[in-house]
């Protein structure tokens, strides 16, 4: 997890296409300029990058999901709950499952939990449009980064 | 049809915050109501979360950006619901 860099998943560790689901970790980096910030001497993951994590695990799913046809944009932020607060080195077990496939989007439910415990969950949706320039390939490679194979018909 | 409206009408009243008096059949959900490509993204969700059908919005949208269907087709509320209507009887044969 590289927050100030948005590289928010570090490795999948399930998808499960029949069921439309992805459980995704990340470990929390010991030091971080974010930190520096949120807060001076009291360095917390900020509810923000939480969403913005349960968001990159979602479209990590719509991405395999659709066999990189397209790009999921989030959109929508519903329900979101943060439960309790999350600090440097914690372990996340991020996953998320698609709960509607519309037509030009799609809509998740996605959690984040350290050991077990409920940290903070949402409802996303998620925009699905053509790939903007080269942006398929780098979601190329950070699918293959983090161990994501696609489904396959 | 006016079952469908009534719906229709209140989920658009709600998600976009427009008075339900402003909404009628003839209303074009762009043009008359103002409702933008992500409001109807919104929109959408809700109808069909509500009627348990997937409407074809991107091959709507490329109909009528290919010239092959007006607008109005779609997104005047009457035709819409028209439409809702067709996808759920369609869905039941």
């Amino acid at each position: 997890m590289r927050l100030e860099y948005f590289d928010m998943i570090d490795t999948v560790v399930t998808f499960d296409p029949s069921q439309k689901r992805i459980a995704t970790r990340s470990t929390v980096p010991s030091a971080s300029p974010v930190f520096e910030g949120h807060f001076p001497g009291h360095p917390l993951v900020p509810g923000v990058l939480l969403t913005e994590t349960m968001a990159q695990a979602s479209g990590y799913l719509l991405l395999a999901l659709n066999q990189l046809q397209q790009m999921p944009f989030l959109m929508m932020v519903d329900k979101a709950r943060f439960r309790t607060f999350v600090e440097p080195d914690a372990v996340l077990d991020v996953s998320a499952e698609l709960v509607h496939e519309g037509s030009g989007y799609a809509a998740t439910k996605a959690r984040i939990a350290i050991d077990g415990k409920p940290i903070c969950d949402a409802e996303l949706r998620f925009r699905l449009m053509p790939f903007p320039a080269d942006m398929r390939t780098l979601m190329e490679q950070r699918i293959a980064a983090i161990g994501l194979v696609p489904e396959r018909n | 049809m006016s079952a469908t409206f009534e719906t229709v009408a209140g989920i658009i009243s709600e998600t976009c915050d427009i008075p339900r008096e402003k909404i009628t059949p003839q209303s074009h959900a762009i043009e008359d109501l103002g409702i933008d490509s992500l409001a109807f993204l919104d929109i959408a969700f809700a109808i069909d979360k509500a009627f348990g059908i997937k409407l074809p919005l991107e091959q709507w949208t490329q109909e009528v950006n290919e010239g092959k269907a007006p607008a109005e087709q779609y997104f005047v509320l009457e035709n819409l619901c028209q439409r809702i209507d067709d996808l759920v009887a369609a869905k039941k044969a």
